[in-house]
This record gives C-alpha cells, structure tokens and sequence, in this order.
C-alpha cells in the first residue's frame, strides 16, 4: 500500500513538480554517487530542495537517498509518520537528547552501516533565498567515524526564487543544481567543515556568475 | 477506402510529415554513416540533435494527428518552456514573483481565445492588455527600484514567447475551407518545417562556404554565405511546398519563402544577442544537442507572427 503511494507521489507528483514545471539544469551530474553509503550536503532555501535532490538519483523512478529531517516535527502525529517516513521516505532524527548520554545521530549511523545514501542540510532550517548561512558541526562528526564515506557537496539556484520560506504561491523558475566533488575526513572536524563550506560557497559563485543582476 | 474512425487532418498533411520522417531517417542513416567512417572522430553532439529531432517532430506529428485541441495543448506547452526558461535566464527581482506569476497565467488565456476562434482577443489581449496589466500589478507590490527594466524584459518574453508562438496555433483556427489542400494544419506545418530547414540550411551552407561575417558583434559564426544559402534553398522548398500544403500561388509562394527565411535569420541573431547580453550560451539543456526550447524556437518567434500575418491578409 505505502509503496504504491510512495510510487504516486515521487514517480508522478514530484517528477511533475521538479522536472516540468521548475525543470533542472545539472552541472556536473556524473559525480553524484550511484550508490551508497554517501552522504548529500546542500544549501536549503525552500521546501522545494529536498523534492529536487530526491529526483537526481533513482531506481526504477524510486529514490534512492533519504533526507534526515527533525523527528519532532515530521513525525508529530501519526498521519505525518506515515507520510514523512513510509511516503516521503526521511531518516527521522531527534533534536533534544532524552539522557545525557544519548546520541542523537544513532539512526544515522545504523543508515550508513546499511549502505544509505543521506540527505543533510547542514544550515539546519531554511535560510534567506540563494545565501549560505553557518553550517552546523554534526556532519563532521559523522565524517570522523565513518571516514571512507563520500560527501558530496550540491548547492542549488532557483528553488529559493520559485518557493522562498513564508510563500505558498509556487512561480516556475529553472533549478540550477551544481554537483562538487566528493569530499572525505582529513582529520580534523574544522577542516571537514571549512572544506565543505568552501566547496559550497565555490558553487555559489558559479551559480552566482549566470544570475549576478538577480535582486532577491 | 472506409475508414472506421476520422483523422483530424488532411491527407497532404500526412504526406508532408512522412516526408519530415524520410528526412529525418536519412540524417540518421547519414550520422551513421559518419561515425562509422571516422570512428576516432566525436560525433556525439550531432547524434544527440538528430535523437532531440526524432523526439521533437514525434510529439508533434502525434499531436497534430490525433487533434487540433492537442496541438493546442502542445504549442500552449512549447510557450510555457519558452517563457520559463527566459524568465530564469533574465535578471529578476524578489518583489515581481507575482507578477511573473501572471505571465505565466497569460499563457492559458491566450490559447483559449485560439481554442474559441476569438480573434480580435487574441490578437490585443497581450500587446493591450497584458501590456497595461503587468505595471499594475507592480505598482501593487510598490517597488520602483529597476521598474522599468523588469516591466520592459518580462513584456518582452510575454510577447515572444506567449504572443508570437500562439501565432502557430491560430493557423489552426483558420477556416479550413480556404486551404482545402490541407486545412490549417498544413499551414503549420508548412510554416514549422520551413522554419527549422531554414535553420538548418543556413548552418550546413556557412559551415561550407561560410566566410564574410554578417552579425559578428551579435553572432560571429553567422555569415553571408550561410544566410543567402538558407535563403535560396528555403524559399526553393517553400515553393516546392505551397501547393501541397497552402492555397498561394507561385508569387505568394516565393514570397512566403523569403519571409520565413530572412525572419528565421533575424529572430535567430535577436534571441543571440539576449543570451549574449545575459551572458549565457544556451538557455537551457532540455534538449541534448540543441540546448534549451528557446535556442530551438528562437527563429520561430519570428517567422510565425510574420508568416501568420501575410497569409491572413491574402486569404482570410
């Protein structure tokens, strides 16, 4: 039953969404990596972008990657369980830790222990349009224990025009998807953020040189 | 012959797209036999436009066979590509996402005044109406900063892309009766096909005898040579065409073969020279070899309220 729907919504809903009315121009999509485990880190402007990752690598019209989203506000009442985790397909992950010993990233090493492909956002919540905001710390962590892990950095322009946070009017805009490459634990949780973000904000400016008199 | 069930279009028609599909089967047959002469040498590029061709006249043979109301659909979707892929190319401001959100509304509402045969509406509705109703709406939102540039380029889409290309479709709301070769869908067709072998004829001759640049601050491969070459040869075909597919005779007909040859080369360098104020190459990659819908269609933005226009002042 839920596979059924999870074929309804991604296999025409979604592809309708991304790949005609926004449409997507990849740059460089042979580095996206097939198969997992892998870990997708990209800038989030608008509810649009996880739509648009999920359509860049699939099987049989299927997703493979699964967005880790906030289980307090995903999961909040069981129509939205089903939805976010049977549908939508998210790796749910808590925000506040029950006992101090708890580690919240636990369902996300279990993810790439079983080969997962992940979708990270690590601004954490949706930012102004088109602009990196600070990245968060947990993506090092997992770099540091899973080192042969790939991320693969992504930045996108256009979803932030087409859906910006406080909209609900959707404007067809072209997606612009800029895929980096592949990036691994160095040694040194810093450095792993300072690389991503410097190979975030290195697309940014590529996508920023083709709409340099955008006013958003 | 019975036939059980009745096609929408007329035999001639279906002559001229199995004449489109013979063309397109000898490209491929000669790509083949390219790459299998010169196997170290990349022809990738030229297979990948030949396979958006196949793709391309297949939708819209299917659509012009089956209904008129699906061309429609069809051409309705071709001005909605178009717009979009303009509308993300051009700079934008945050304040005229809705504004831009009824650009695009405009496009259902033009085709439903082809759809109603409405042709005083369809012929003011975007260059009176919408003209007037874009500022508005922007003075609604209030931001004047850029006001003029943004109701300037995105008027200039909506004609274009909108406007013009619905000009194809009002062929189709055409009386029959005054082309009774072939209806108003051999005026599409004949209009579509020399539009795009115009294209094609100007390339193949500058790539051959191609060397007095014509355009070169706009488009430095475009020359002469090319242009004369596509001009002769298309206005040859539309000749050739004319009685098959219109009511013109031999001057209407050569006459018709200019228009859309020197029209073609003019939308042709007109959409080059906003992709180069843009600073961009293509305008998308929807179709491999080609680039976007808007570098396919450019010529035709031209060509279709032109040829539109001369063939209703003669006949209808």
């Amino acid at each position: 039953m839920s596979i059924l729907f999870r074929f309804l919504y991604y296999g025409i809903f979604i592809r309708l969404v991304v790949l005609f009315f926004l449409g997507l121009n990849v740059r460089q999509r042979q580095r996206l990596p097939m198969q997992g485990p892998a870990i997708l880190v990209s800038n989030h402007n608008s509810h649009l972008d996880t739509m648009v990752l999920m359509t860049l690598i699939t099987r049989h019209g299927i997703p493979l990657p699964k967005p880790v989203a906030a289980a307090d506000y995903f999961l909040r009442n069981p129509l939205m369980r089903w939805f976010s985790t049977k549908v939508v397909g998210i790796l749910p992950i808590k925000r506040k830790k029950d006992h101090a010993k708890e580690d919240l990233l636990q369902p996300v090493y279990e993810a790439l222990e079983q080969s997962e492909i992940l979708i990270f956002f690590p601004e954490g919540s949706r930012g102004e349009p088109e602009k990196l905001a600070e990245l968060k710390g947990g993506i090092a962590k997992l770099a540091e224990k899973y080192p042969q892990v790939p991320i693969v950095p992504i930045w996108m322009y256009g979803l932030g025009k087409s859906l910006p946070r406080g909209e609900a009017l959707l404007v067809p805009f072209f997606c612009d998807v800029f895929v980096g490459e592949s990036l691994f634990w160095q040694g040194e949780r810093k450095v792993l953020i300072e690389q991503i973000r410097h190979s975030l904000s290195t697309l940014e400016q590529q996508a920023g040189r083709l709409h340099d008199e955008d006013l958003w | 012959m019975d036939l059980d069930f009745k096609l929408d279009v007329a035999p001639n028609v279906l002559m001229a797209l199995a004449g489109v599909f013979t063309i397109l089967l000898l490209a491929s047959v000669i790509v083949a036999v390219l790459k299998a002469r010169n196997p170290q040498k990349d022809y990738n590029e030229l297979v990948l436009r030949v396979r958006s061709w196949w793709v391309m006249a297949s939708i819209f043979s299917l659509a012009m066979i089956i209904t008129r109301d699906l061309t429609l659909i069809f051409l309705g979707l071709v001005s909605f590509l178009a717009l979009k892929e303009y509308l993300s190319i051009i700079p934008t401001r945050r304040a005229d996402r809705r504004v831009l959100f009824w650009a695009y509304i405009a496009i259902p509402i033009q085709y439903y005044w082809i759809h109603e045969q409405w042709y005083g509406m369809f012929i003011i509705f975007v260059p009176v109406y919408l003209f007037l109703f874009i500022p508005f709406r922007m003075i609604l939102i209030g931001e004047t900063k850029n006001f003029l540039h943004a109701v300037g380029t995105i008027h200039w889409g909506v004609m274009t892309m909108v406007f013009s290309i619905s000009h194809v479709a009002y062929l189709l709301a055409l009386p029959d009766n005054k082309n009774p070769a072939a209806g108003g869908a051999g005026l599409v067709l004949f209009l579509i096909f020399l539009t795009q072998f115009n294209d094609v004829a100007q390339y193949t001759w500058g790539k051959m005898l191609g060397k007095h640049k014509i355009v070169p601050k706009v488009s430095p491969n475009k020359t002469w040579q090319g242009f004369l070459g596509g001009v002769i040869t298309t206005t040859i075909l539309a000749v050739l065409l004319a009685p098959v597919l219109t009511p013109m005779d031999l001057k209407l007909a050569i006459t018709a073969g200019l228009i859309i040859s020197i029209g073609g080369f003019i939308g042709d360098v007109t959409v080059s020279a906003v992709k180069r104020d843009i600073g961009v190459k293509d305008s998308g990659s929807m179709l491999p070899g080609h680039g976007g819908i808007l570098d396919r269609i450019d010529s035709l933005t031209y060509t279709a309220p032109l040829f539109f226009h001369f063939i209703y002042y003669f006949y209808y």
